[in-house]
C-alpha cells in the first residue's frame, strides 16, 4: 500500500455551472455566475447580489419522496454525490457497505428549510412544524442522506468550521482512508440564500453592498469591500490509491498535504495562523514552496484579511513567488462549499494545464502577489487550496498530480 | 517509534441537576433524576412538556455581559466547561505552544435556542417571512454557523491548533472526542480541549420532536419520565448540557505528573445507511462500531466491565442497542452491567455523548456503576443487566460507551486504564 489518498470523482454544483463540464468551461474562461438574488425579493436588504446555482430542478435528479424532507443544500449535495460517483465509475451497490464512508462539512445546515419551520411555528403554532424539521435542517443531514441513498456504512462524520470546514472534511476523509476505509465521499455543499440566512449573513458585516456584478467582490483590490455570498460547492470521491488502481479509475490527483490552525485571540497582537497552516500542509506533503504551481486563495475581500493572506503568501513563497488565483470571484463565497469547489478547480487545472482567472480585480501593488487575472496556460502539478472561516479558522490543502 | 496514546487528564461537566463534576456524580451515583416540567418558557401547548434543564447562570461563572450577548447558551456552557476542565487537569497552557493545542466541540443543533428567539424578533412573531434585518442582533452570524462555539473555546484557553465543531447529530459527543483523539495520535496536536455542548430546549425543538413523537408525553410525572429499557418507556426526555475534557498524549501527561482519568483506547463510528430517524432492530452497524473500537483498543469483549448505553428510552432505540451489545460482545453482554444515565439527566442530543464519557470515566474512578433510574418493569426484549435504580460498587477498569443518532450514525468508544494488559 502506498498510503496515498487520491481523488477519482468530482460532482460540482456551482453558481457558474451545474456539473463539472459547465463549471470548468465557465471558470477557465472567466464567466461569472453572480447576479441579483432571485430566490427571494432582495429589494429591501442592503445587499442584493449572490451566486445562485443555475438550472437545478430537484425533481429531475431525486425521487419525489425525498423532496418534502430535504433542504436545497441537501438536494444539491445528493445530486452532486451521484455525479461524483458516476464520474469515478463507482457503483456503490458493488462495494461492501462498510468500505465506504461519507464525511461532509456544513456551515449553516438546511437553513432555508429551518426558516420555513420557524415561520410555521411562530405564525401558526407548534403543531404546524414538520416532522422532517427533526433532521432536515441539522448540520449532519447531508452525510446522513448521502450514506442512505448510496448504502454507505463506513466511518462518517460532519465538521463545521465556517468557510474552512470544506477542507477539514476532505482531510478527515483522508484520515479515514489511511485508517483502512477504501472509499470516502467528501466535500461540502452549502446554501442559505433565503431571507433568514441573508439577515444572518448581513449581521456578519462582511457582505458587499455593491449592486454592480463586476464590482461587488474584489479580493486583493484597493476597492475590496466585502464579498458576495453564494451557494453550492463540490462533492468528491476520495479513495486509497490502491483501491483506485484496482478499479482502473481515472485519478485527478493526490491529497498530498493538509494543515489547520486557528488565529490567536483578537487582542493578542500575534500573527494570524494562516502562514503556519500553509507551512504545515507543505511539510505534511514533503513539498518545498518552489514546487507549488498555484495557490487558490481564500480571498476574503476584506482589506485587513486580504493583507494578512498576501503577507502569509509572501512569507512562504516570497514576493510574487507563486501564481495566485481566486475563481470564487465568479461564484461568490460558498461557505463550507468553497474549499471543495476550489479543490475541484485545482484538480481540473492540473488536467487542463490552465490556471483559471481571478475576474474583475486589479491587485493592490503593495501585496506583491502574482495574481492570475487572465486565464494562464501552464503545467500544474501541485496546487495549494486555502480557506479561512469567520472567527479564525485556517485550513490549507495541497494536491498534486500522481 | 511507538504509537502515540491519548489520555483524559481533565474533566468538567455541566449537566441537569447541578453544575460541576461533583454535583453530576452525586446525582447519577445516587440514582436521582433531574427531569422536570419545562420552566424556560410556557410549554403548555406542547405534547411533551418535560425536560432536563440546568440551573446555570453564566455571570456566576465569570462570563462578561458582552460574552453572554454574543454566545448562545450552548457556547456559554462549553466555554465554562472548557475553563473548568483546564483547571481540573492542572495543565499550564501558557507553557505550551498554542499551535499544539486544538479544540473540538460536538453539537447536534448548534445555536438553536438563539435562532428560535431571534427568528421571532426579525419575523415580528411570524408576521414577516421577508424578515427584517434592522431588528437583527449584531452577532447573529455566530448563531448561523455554530463553529463560533469552538472559536469561543479556543479564545478562552488560547488554543491555536486544529479547531472544529463536529456535528453528527446525537453521536456528536462521542465523535468529537474521537476526532480529538485521532488528532493527537497522528501528531497534529499534543493537547486537545474536546467535548460537546447542546442547549436545545426551545419551542422549535419541542415542536419537531412532538411531530415525530420521539419525546415522552409523560407530563404528569416528570421526575420518572425517562425510562430506558423499561416496558413502559414511551420516548426520551429532552435535556441540555456539556462535558469538556483535556486530552493529552500519554507520555506528555505522565511527564508532567498529571492525574490520568482514562485512556481513550478505541473509537469507531459507522452508519446504518437505512433511515434518517429509524433503526433496524438487529443493531448490526452499532455492533460493527463496537467491534472496531475494541479492535483499536486491542481488547477482548471480556475486558469490558461496564457498558454505558445510549439508552434514550424510545421503543426502537433500546431494543436496537440491546441487539448490538449481544451481537458484538456475545455471552459477555449478559454478564456486564449496562446502564443509561439518560434516565436521570435526559437526552442532551449532541452533548450527551461527552457527558456519558464523563460518567464512564467517573465510574472507573469511583469503582461504582451508575444505575438506570425508573427501571421497574423491564421490557422482555431488553434482557440484559441494566443496573436498575441503585448504583453498584464494582471495580471498573474498562468501559464501553455508545451513541446512536438521527442520520443513522452509530458510535462506540472504549475507555480504559492505560496500564491495562494489551492483548
Amino acid at each position: 500500500m502506498t498510503g496515498k489518498t487520491v481523488v477519482t470523482g468530482l460532482g460540482v454544483a456551482s453558481p457558474n455551472g451545474l456539473g463539472t463540464a459547465d463549471f470548468w468551461d465557465n471558470t477557465r474562461s472567466g464567466k461569472s455566475g453572480i447576479g441579483l438574488v432571485t430566490r427571494f425579493d432582495p429589494t429591501n436588504y442592503p445587499a442584493r447580489l449572490a451566486g445562485e446555482v443555475p438550472g437545478f430542478t430537484a425533481e429531475d435528479h431525486l425521487p419525489g419522496r425525498l423532496l418534502p424532507q430535504t433542504d436545497r443544500m441537501t438536494r444539491l449535495a445528493l445530486a452532486a454525490a451521484d455525479w461524483a460517483l458516476e464520474d469515478a465509475g463507482v457503483r456503490p451497490a458493488e462495494i461492501p457497505a462498510f468500505d465506504m464512508g461519507v464525511v461532509t462539512a456544513s456551515s449553516s445546515g438546511g437553513f432555508e428549510f429551518g426558516q420555513g419551520e420557524l415561520q410555521a411555528l411562530w405564525s401558526q403554532g407548534s403543531q404546524y412544524v414538520s416532522a422532517y424539521q427533526s433532521f432536515a435542517w441539522f448540520y449532519a443531514v447531508n452525510s446522513g442522506q448521502i450514506s442512505i441513498r448510496n448504502g454507505m456504512k463506513g466511518p462518517s462524520s460532519v465538521v463545521v468550521s465556517d468557510q474552512a470546514g470544506g477542507l477539514d472534511a476532505v482531510a478527515q476523509a483522508r484520515r479515514q482512508i489511511r485508517r483502512g476505509t477504501p472509499l470516502v465521499v467528501s466535500g461540502a455543499i452549502d446554501a442559505s440564500i433565503c431571507p433568514w440566512g441573508w439577515v444572518a449573513q448581513l449581521a456578519g458585516g462582511r457582505l458587499s453592498t455593491s449592486e454592480c456584478v463586476d464590482r461587488a467582490y474584489l479580493p486583493f483590490d484597493a476597492a475590496a469591500a466585502g464579498h458576495v455570498p453564494g451557494e453550492g460547492g463540490a462533492i468528491v470521491v476520495l479513495e486509497s490509491e490502491e483501491s483506485a488502481v484496482v478499479r482502473g479509475a481515472h485519478v485527478y490527483g493526490e491529497i498530498a498535504g493538509y494543515g489547520a490552525t486557528f488565529d490567536p485571540r483578537p487582542d493578542s497582537g500575534r500573527e494570524p495562523g494562516l502562514r503556519r497552516a500553509v507551512e504545515l500542509a507543505l511539510a505534511d506533503a514533503g513539498v518545498e514552496p518552489g514546487e507549488v504551481d498555484v495557490v487558490f486563495a481564500d480571498a476574503a475581500a476584506v482589506p485587513e484579511l486580504d493583507r494578512a493572506e498576501a503577507a502569509a503568501l509572501r512569507a512562504v513563497f516570497g514576493p510574487r513567488g507563486v501564481a495566485v488565483t481566486a475563481p470564487k470571484t465568479m461564484t461568490g463565497r460558498l461557505y463550507s462549499g468553497a474549499g471543495p469547489l476550489d479543490l475541484a478547480a485545482a484538480l481540473l487545472s492540473m488536467d487542463a494545464g490552465v490556471i483559471p482567472p481571478t475576474v474583475n480585480v486589479e491587485p493592490v501593488p503593495g501585496y506583491d502577489l502574482d495574481l492570475v487575472v487572465e486565464q494562464r496556460s501552464t503545467p500544474v502539478h501541485c496546487a495549494l487550496v486555502l480557506a479561512r472561516g469567520e472567527g479564525g479558522f485556517n485550513s490549507a490543502l495541497l494536491v498534486r498530480s500522481v | 517509534m511507538t504509537a502515540r496514546r491519548v489520555v483524559i487528564t481533565g474533566i468538567e461537566v455541566l449537566a441537569p441537576g447541578g453544575v460541576g463534576v461533583d454535583a453530576f456524580w452525586d446525582l447519577i451515583s445516587n440514582g436521582r433524576t433531574a427531569t422536570r416540567g419545562i420552566t424556560f418558557f410556557d410549554a403548555s401547548t406542547f405534547r411533551s412538556r418535560v425536560a432536563a434543564e440546568i440551573d446555570f447562570d453564566p455571570e456566576e461563572h465569570g462570563l462578561s455581559p458582552q460574552e453572554i450577548r454574543r454566545m448562545d447558551r450552548a457556547a456559554q456552557l462549553a466555554v465554562t466547561a472548557a475553563r473548568g476542565a483546564v483547571r481540573d487537569s492542572g495543565i499550564e497552557l501558557a507553557d505550551t505552544d498554542p499551535y499544539r493545542v486544538g479544540v473540538t466541540v460536538g453539537s447536534a443543533v448548534g445555536a438553536t435556542m438563539s435562532l428560535d428567539q431571534e427568528y421571532r424578533v426579525v419575523s415580528d412573531s411570524g408576521r414577516l417571512s421577508l424578515v427584517d434585518h434592522t431588528y437583527a442582533v449584531p452577532h447573529l452570524y455566530n448563531f448561523l454557523v455554530p463553529s463560533s462555539f469552538s472559536a469561543e473555546v479556543a479564545w478562552a484557553v488560547d488554543a491555536q491548533g486544529p479547531n472544529t465543531v463536529v456535528s453528527t447529530g446525537c453521536t456528536s459527543g462521542i465523535d468529537s472526542v474521537g476526532y480529538a483523539a485521532d488528532l493527537i495520535r497522528e501528531g497534529s496536536a499534543d493537547v486537545m480541549i474536546a467535548g460537546s455542548s447542546d442547549a436545545p430546549i426551545s419551542p422549535i425543538t419541542l415542536a419537531c420532536f412532538d411531530a415525530i413523537k420521539a419525546t415522552t408525553p409523560r407530563d404528569d410525572d416528570p421526575a420518572t419520565a425517562s425510562r430506558p429499557f423499561d416496558g413502559t418507556r414511551n420516548g426520551f426526555v429532552l435535556g441540555e448540557g456539556t462535558a469538556v475534557f483535556v486530552m493529552e498524549e500519554l507520555e506528555r501527561a505522565r511527564a508532567r505528573g498529571a492525574h490520568i482519568y482514562a485512556e481513550v483506547a478505541g473509537y469507531a463510528s459507522r452508519s446504518n445507511a437505512y433511515h434518517m430517524t429509524g433503526l433496524r432492530p438487529d443493531g448490526a452497524e452499532m455492533a460493527e462500531a463496537i467491534r472496531v473500537a475494541l479492535d483499536e483498543a486491542r481488547m477482548n469483549p471480556e475486558q469490558i466491565d461496564y457498558i454505558n448505553a445510549h439508552g434514550s428510552g424510545t421503543k426502537q432505540n433500546d431494543r436496537h442497542e440491546t441487539s448490538a451489545f449481544k451481537r458484538s460482545l456475545g455471552r459477555h453482554a449478559y454478564e456486564t452491567p449496562v446502564s443509561s444515565i439518560k434516565s436521570m439527566v435526559g437526552h442532551s442530543l449532541g452533548a450527551i455523548g461527552s457527558i456519558e464519557i464523563a460518567a464512564s470515566v467517573l465510574a472507573m474512578r469511583h469503582s461504582v456503576v451508575p444505575p438506570t433510574a425508573n427501571l421497574h418493569t423491564p421490557d422482555p426484549e431488553c434482557d440484559l443487566d441494566y443496573v436498575p435504580l441503585t448504583a453498584r460498587e464494582q471495580r471498573t477498569d474498562a468501559v464501553l460507551t455508545v451513541g446512536s443518532g438521527f442520520g443513522g450514525f452509530q458510535s462506540a468508544m472504549v475507555l480504559a486504564r492505560p496500564e491495562r494488559t494489551v492483548t
